[in-house]
C-alpha cells in the first residue's frame, strides 16, 4: 500500500493535476480582487459575492466550480489509470508473478485512487483558504439557516464540505477501476471515465429522466448545503455515503469478474 | 526423447497444455517436462507460443486445456504458494519510467507479501551489483538504454533466492559482452541449483548454456531432450574411403544408412562414400568401423560429421521466415 502511494505521489502527473486544482481558488481570489466593480449577489456561482466580505468562502466557491468538471478530470485520470496504465507499462504481469495476488491489486488500486479523492479535494479548500486568508478580511460566517458559526467552526465546515466531495467522488473512482480492467489503453480509460460522469451530470438535468436521477451516481454532487446549516442535517451525507456504496460495490463486483479471470497478454 | 520422470524430479511439468485466442491455437497440446537443476532451452522461431507457454505456466493468462505443475505445485491454483520460488522475465522487461532502478526493485519486490521489508534495501543493493547496474541505481529508468533495462529486469528476476528462473529471451538488446554476462549468470545460478528456464530463438545461446532442449514450432513442442539428445537424433553424415564399395553398401545398409557414390574423388586407391541417415546414439562410429572391417572392408578413411544443431532446428520447423500466424 505504501508503495503504491509512493508511485502515485512520485509521479509528475500527480502533482501537475493537484496543482492545477490549487491554482482554481487562486484564480478565483484573484479576479475577485483585481475586478473593481463588486460582484452583484446571485450572478456567478454561489457563494461568489460573499468572497470580498469573507475570505473564507473561497474555497467553498472553488470547490462548487470545480465539481462538475475539474475535480471527476483528476479523478478519471487516476482512477483510469490503475490497472490499464500497469498494463500498459508492462508491470502488471510482474507484479501478478510476483505474486501481489489479483484482488489485492484492485483493492489497493483502488485505495490509492480514494487516497486521491481526498487529497484532490482538500487541496482545493486548502489553497482556497490560503487565498482568502491572504487577500480578503476574514470573520465569522452567517449559515444558510441564519446562524453565525466562528472562524473555528467554519474550518471545520470547510474541511466536512470537502470530505463529502471526496466521499462524493468515490462511486466515479470505483468506475473508472472497473473500466480500467477492460483494457490496455489507460488515455481510452481515463476518457471513459470523464464521458461517464458528464453523461451522468446531463441526464440529471433532463427534467424527462427524473425517475432516474435519484440512482446517477452524480445526483449528489452539489448536495452539501445541508452541511452549511445548524445543526447540521446529515441526511443528504447519509444518501449520498449510500449511493456511492452502492456504485462502489456494483463497480467492484464488475471490476473483480473481470479482473480475476482476465488473461494478462500485455 | 526424454523418459518421464516422477513428478517430484519435474520443476515444469505440462499435460495437454492448450491455449485458445478465439479460433487460433497458439499453445497446442504440449507435454513440457522440465528437470529439476537443469538449464532448459525452450527453443522455437518467433511466434512459436513460446511466450504464451510462459504465461500459463506463471498464471498469467488461464488454459484452455490441459494441467500444470510448477515446482509440484498445481497452477494456477497453488499460484500464491509456487509464485514467490519463481524469478521470471517475460516478453522483455518493463518498469516505471519515472522511477529509478532501485525505487523499481523495491517496488516490485513490495509486491510480493512474503518478501522481507527489513532485507529490500539490501537484496536490491545486491542484485544491482549481480547484474553490473550498481553505478545507475539512482537514474530514472527512462533514461536507461534496451541493455540496461534488459540488465534490470534480470536483477528483478534474482532479488530473492529462486528455485526456478523463467527467463524470456534474456540476451534481448545485449551486446556481445552482456550475452556473455548473461550466459556466466545463468551457469552460476544452474550450478547453485536454481532450475533455469530459458527461451531463445538463438540456437548458439542454448548450445552454448543449456543442458536440456524443447521446440516449439506452430503451438506444437516438437521435440524434447537432453541438448545431446536432440543431436544425435538428428542425422549424421559418414565419409568413407574405401576400394571395396559393395560390401562397404551392404554393411551400411544393414545399419540403416543410405549411401551414395562421392563423385568427387576418384583415387587410385579407392572410392569415396558418403552415407547420411539417423544411426542413432546406440551406433557409435566404432561401432561401424568394426562392422566393416568385419565384413572385409578395407577403411582407408572413415569420419563421421554430427548434424548441426541449426540444421536439426530448421528441419523441425521449416525453413524461411514465415511467422506461424
Amino acid at each position: 500500500m505504501a508503495s503504491e502511494l509512493s508511485v502515485l505521489f512520485r509521479r509528475l502527473r500527480t502533482w501537475a493535476m493537484l496543482l492545477a486544482l490549487a491554482a482554481i481558488p487562486l484564480l478565483i481570489a484573484a479576479a475577485v480582487k483585481l475586478s473593481s466593480h463588486p460582484v452583484a449577489p446571485g450572478r456567478g456561482p454561489p457563494f461568489l459575492d460573499r468572497i470580498t466580505q469573507n475570505g473564507l468562502f473561497v474555497g467553498v466557491t472553488a470547490l462548487i466550480v470545480s465539481v462538475p468538471l475539474f475535480l471527476p478530470l483528476t479523478i478519471g485520470v487516476v482512477a483510469g489509470d490503475t490497472i490499464a496504465g500497469e498494463a500498459n507499462l508492462g508491470t502488471l504481469r510482474y507484479l501478478l508473478v510476483a505474486p501481489a495476488g489479483r484482488v489485492r491489486l484492485l483493492l489497493i488500486k483502488y485505495t490509492a485512487a480514494a487516497v486521491f479523492c481526498l487529497a484532490a479535494t482538500l487541496t482545493v479548500a486548502a489553497a482556497g483558504a490560503l487565498a482568502g486568508v491572504v487577500l480578503f478580511p476574514v470573520g465569522p460566517v452567517t449559515l444558510l439557516s441564519g446562524d453565525t458559526i466562528g472562524v473555528g467552526e467554519s474550518v471545520l465546515r470547510s474541511l466536512l464540505i470537502a470530505a463529502y466531495i471526496a466521499v462524493s467522488l468515490l462511486g466515479l473512482s470505483a468506475i473508472g477501476l472497473a473500466i480500467s480492467t477492460f483494457t490496455d489503453v489507460p488515455v481510452g480509460a481515463m476518457a471513459a471515465t470523464i464521458v461517464l460522469s458528464v453523461v451522468s451530470q446531463v441526464a440529471d438535468n433532463l427534467p424527462q429522466l427524473e425517475w432516474l436521477h435519484p440512482w446517477l451516481f452524480s445526483h449528489y454532487w452539489l448536495g452539501f448545503a445541508d452541511l452549511l446549516r445548524q445543526p447540521i442535517s446529515w441526511a443528504s451525507f447519509g444518501d449520498n455515503a449510500l449511493l456511492q456504496a452502492g456504485y462502489i460495490l456494483a463497480a467492484g463486483a464488475l471490476a473483480y469478474g473481470k479482473f480475476t479471470s482476465k488473461d494478462v497478454l500485455s | 526423447m526424454t523418459e518421464v520422470s516422477p513428478p517430484a524430479d519435474l520443476a515444469i511439468e505440462t499435460r495437454g497444455l492448450s491455449k485458445r485466442f478465439r479460433h487460433r491455437a497458439a499453445v497446442d497440446g504440449i507435454d513440457l517436462a522440465v528437470p529439476r537443476g537443469s538449464v532448459f532451452g525452450f527453443l522455437g522461431p518467433n511466434g512459436s507460443g513460446k511466450t504464451t507457454t510462459i504465461r500459463l505456466l506463471l498464471g498469467l493468462a488461464a488454459a484452455t486445456n490441459g494441467h500444470i505443475r510448477v515446482l509440484g505445485g498445481e497452477m494456477p491454483r497453488q499460484l500464491a504458494a509456487v509464485l514467490p520460488h519463481v524469478g521470471s522475465l517475460v516478453e522483455g522487461p518493463a518498469f516505471y519510467p519515472f522511477l529509478s532502478g532501485a525505487a523499481n526493485l523495491r517496488r516490485l519486490d513490495s509486491a510480493d507479501l512474503h518478501a522481507s521489508p527489513s532485507t529490500r534495501a539490501a537484496r536490491v543493493d545486491e542484485a544491482l551489483e549481480r547484474v553490473g547496474l550498481s553505478h545507475a541505481a539512482g537514474k530514472k529508468v527512462r533514461a536507461y538504454s534496451l541493455g540496461m533495462k534488459q540488465r534490470l529486469g534480470i536483477a528483478h528476476a534474482l532479488l530473492r533466492p529462486r528455485e526456478l528462473l523463467v527467463l524470456d529471451e534474456p540476451t534481448n538488446g545485449l551486446d556481445p559482452q552482456g550475452t556473455r554476462e548473461v550466459r556466466s549468470l545463468v551457469r552460476s545460478l544452474a550450478a547453485g541449483g536454481t532450475t533455469v528456464f530459458v527461451s531463445s530463438h538463438l540456437l548458439a545461446e542454448v548450445e552454448q548454456m543449456c543442458t536440456h532442449v524443447g521446440v516449439m514450432s506452430v503451438g506444437k513442442l516438437v521435440a524434447q531432450g537432453t541438448l545431446h539428445e536432440l543431436r544425435a537424433a538428428g542425422t549424421a553424415t559418414i565419409r568413407l574411403h574405401t576400394p571395396d564399395i559393395e560390401a562397404a553398401v551392404r554393411v551400411l545398409s544393414r545399419l540403416g544408412l543410405q549411401s551414395e557414390l562421392s563423385a568427387a574423388s576418384h583415387g587410385s586407391d579407392g572410392q569415396s562414400l558418403v552415407s547420411t541417415g539417423s544411426p542413432g546414439h546406440d551406433v557409435a562410429p566404432e561401432a561401424i568401423v568394426a562392422a566393416l572391417v568385419a565384413d572385409g572392408v578395407r577403411v582407408r578413411g572413415f569420419g563421421v560429421e554430427n548434424a548441426s544443431l541449426e540444421e536439426r532446428f530448421v528441419s523441425l520447423t521449416g525453413e524461411g521466415f514465415d511467422i506461424a500466424g
